[in-house]
């Protein structure tokens, strides 16, 4: 409930206008920094007020774009394989620790809550990845490690099922003679929408975003790259870009808009994400604070 | 007459299981993946106390007893890393619990529920893009020769530019400014939907008395607000010997002569591991990480529980 008067509500808008505007105008920066003539940005750096815009750098991007869609297809596929692996693994374990009866469930939902309080570091997880299950320089290191399914994940779905499945939904079905796995397809999953929309949306973004995996273990097949792989790549060496592509480049003619590159991919890299954004703010608000409330 | 009764229960729990099968192999892909990813990597931990050769592996390599930590703490770096890792996360819960719960009331006072969708929308912004991209924002506007600050403010007002990737003193202020940037929206909504969850009543009855809306805010809002506060310093504490790798490893773009400033336990352990092979001295920093962590977890958790045990984790 509103608590001030008018008053206090028009600072309160106000400050939030300032804020919100804070929150993108960096982004702003980015978008029109690659919207600037190369020629301008090197002479004035990247500003919000650029003399002369230019597409230089989406030109010279659309020209390299092998490259750049390679990284963009390996995102798309990273992501697709990794939430809905995460889906799946995660439901399945969280409905079986929902059976208050199952035998072992206290166990396992320690096991579970356990993994949350203590692990063993990056360096035997990256030794036991790299050397027992050989995933450097596969696609698995960037699905597998980490990502896959995690606690707090599984315990919030669990508390989910048991809050919000009615048993006696269950008992019926099963006195229906409903095995299982019909229980889960066709009664608990319809009533789940909103914490499976919410748990896809957190994956989905974690898998989106990642760049750790990728820079933990894949270092020769670049190809593997995804697009925060390669624009982790190209900040640290300013050539990998070009080094691919000198040859097709020189061979045009066209020189190579360094500073307005850089600024271009990570616009790329941020399209999607700002396009799905405004229709599952929703969700992911919610997502928010139910993991906060009830993890 | 016992045996019979304990007879009957190893029948009926055999039974159990055998209805519950369905539901093991349900659980079966989840199970193997915790064990893996989560428990599998444990005994890893006993590299602290051996020194590591890639040939002969964690099971292999030879036992140095804590010469690792001994040559580890010999070294100014412990210091450093270990000071840089727990300031930083202080100044983070500090700040970051102050602007998100006053961002949050404002957000509460927004008359149009449009306008309140709207900002919630912005703020939370940040919160999804990459430390990668972020990065990149930040370089935008501190690059030395084509930064935006240099071109169009300091150089613009006759100053000489500054070279920002060169100069430690800078990034304790430019890396609390990036997190809070990055952050505050996630808590702001967490402040945010437990203030809607208050009892209208409560601030009803406190108007009725002639309540100013300050007094609300003091003497109703915040003490409401109190278990959320506690529990989300408590997790914060709890993990205050990490830090977010992106933050402290991509914002600052690895450079070297920022590491007194910028370099935390997880950049250590990551240059140790990948960069400088000195995994001896960085398996022996993510030990203590991770035993640390542990402790601080539990003790925090138990210090909460005593005082208010509702508020309790676990």
């Amino acid at each position: 409930m509103k608590i001030g008067g008018k008053k206090v509500s028009i600072v309160a808008n106000v400050v939030l206008c300032l804020l919100a505007f804070s929150c993108v105008m960096p982004l702003l920066l980015l978008v029109i920094s690659s919207f600037t003539s190369e020629s301008t940005l090197s002479r004035n750096g990247y500003s919000f007020f650029p003399s002369q815009f230019g597409l230089d750098a989406y030109l010279y991007l659309w020209h390299t774009r092998v490259q750049l869609l390679t990284a963009y297809k390996m995102t798309f596929i990273v992501t697709t394989i990794g939430t809905l692996g995460n889906l799946v693994v995660t439901t399945l374990f969280a409905y079986g620790l929902s059976k208050k009866q199952l035998p072992g469930r206290v166990f396992l939902s320690f096991m579970v809550f356990f993994t949350m309080l203590f692990n063993g570091g990056i360096i035997p997880s990256y030794l036991m990845w790299a050397q027992v299950f050989h995933i450097k320089d596969t696609v698995w290191a960037l699905i597998l490690p980490n990502l896959l399914m995690n606690g707090f994940s599984v315990i919030v779905m669990r508390t989910y099922f048991t809050a919000n499945i009615p048993a006696e939904i269950l008992e019926a079905a099963t006195l229906d003679g409903a095995g299982e796995w019909q229980m889960l397809a066709k009664v608990v999953l319809p009533l789940s929408s909103p914490i499976i929309a919410t748990i896809a949306l957190m994956s989905g973004l974690a898998y989106w975003n990642d760049w750790i995996n990728g820079l933990y273990y894949i270092s020769t097949h670049t190809e593997l790259f995804t697009i925060q792989n390669f624009l982790n790549r190209l900040m640290s060496s300013t050539d990998f870009l070009m080094n691919a592509n000198t040859n097709s480049a020189i061979a045009d003619g066209i020189k190579v808009p360094s500073i307005g590159i850089r600024m271009a991919i990570a616009v790329i890299a941020l399209i999607p994400i700002m396009i799905i954004y405004p229709f599952l703010q929703k969700g992911f608000v919610k997502g928010i604070v139910i993991g906060s409330v009830k993890g | 007459m016992e045996n019979a009764s304990r007879d009957l229960l190893g029948r009926s729990r055999k039974k159990n299981i055998r209805k519950y099968l369905p539901i093991y192999c349900m659980m079966l892909p989840g199970f193997l993946y915790m064990l893996i990813n989560n428990y599998f990597p444990l005994p890893g931990l006993q590299l602290a106390f051996k020194k590591f050769k890639y040939s002969q592996g964690i099971w292999g390599s030879a036992w140095n007893g804590i010469s690792n930590f001994r040559y580890l703490f010999r070294s100014p770096d412990s210091f450093m890393i270990i000071r840089n890792t727990i300031c930083y996360n202080l100044v983070f819960i500090l700040l970051g619990t102050i602007l998100s719960i006053i961002v949050a009331i404002l957000l509460n006072e927004v008359r149009s529920k449009r306008l309140q969708q709207t900002y919630q929308t912005f703020i939370l912004i940040p919160y999804l893009l990459s430390y990668v991209i972020v990065s990149y924002i930040v370089y935008a506007f501190l690059g030395a020769d084509n930064g935006m600050i240099n071109n169009s403010i300091i150089r613009a007002m006759g100053y000489e530019g500054v070279a920002w990737y060169t100069q430690a003193k800078y990034w304790p202020v430019i890396l609390v400014i990036v997190q809070l940037w990055k952050s505050f929206g996630y808590s702001t909504i967490i402040y945010f939907a437990s203030i809607i969850g208050i009892d209208h009543s409560l601030y009803e009855a406190a108007v009725v008395d002639g309540a100013s809306t300050w007094k609300q805010i003091t003497h109703i809002t915040l003490p409401l607000l109190k278990p959320v506060i506690i529990i989300l310093t408590m997790l914060a504490i709890g993990r205050i010997l990490y830090s977010d790798f992106g933050l402290f490893y991509q914002v600052p773009m690895n450079s070297g002569m920022l590491y007194s400033t910028t370099s935390t336990i997880d950049t250590f352990v990551y240059r140790g591991l990948l960069e400088t092979n000195d995994v001896g001295r960085a398996s022996a920093a993510g030990f203590l990480q991770s035993v640390l962590g542990f402790i601080l977890v539990l003790t925090s958790n138990g210090i909460v529980r005593s005082v208010e045990k509702e508020y309790a984790l676990f």
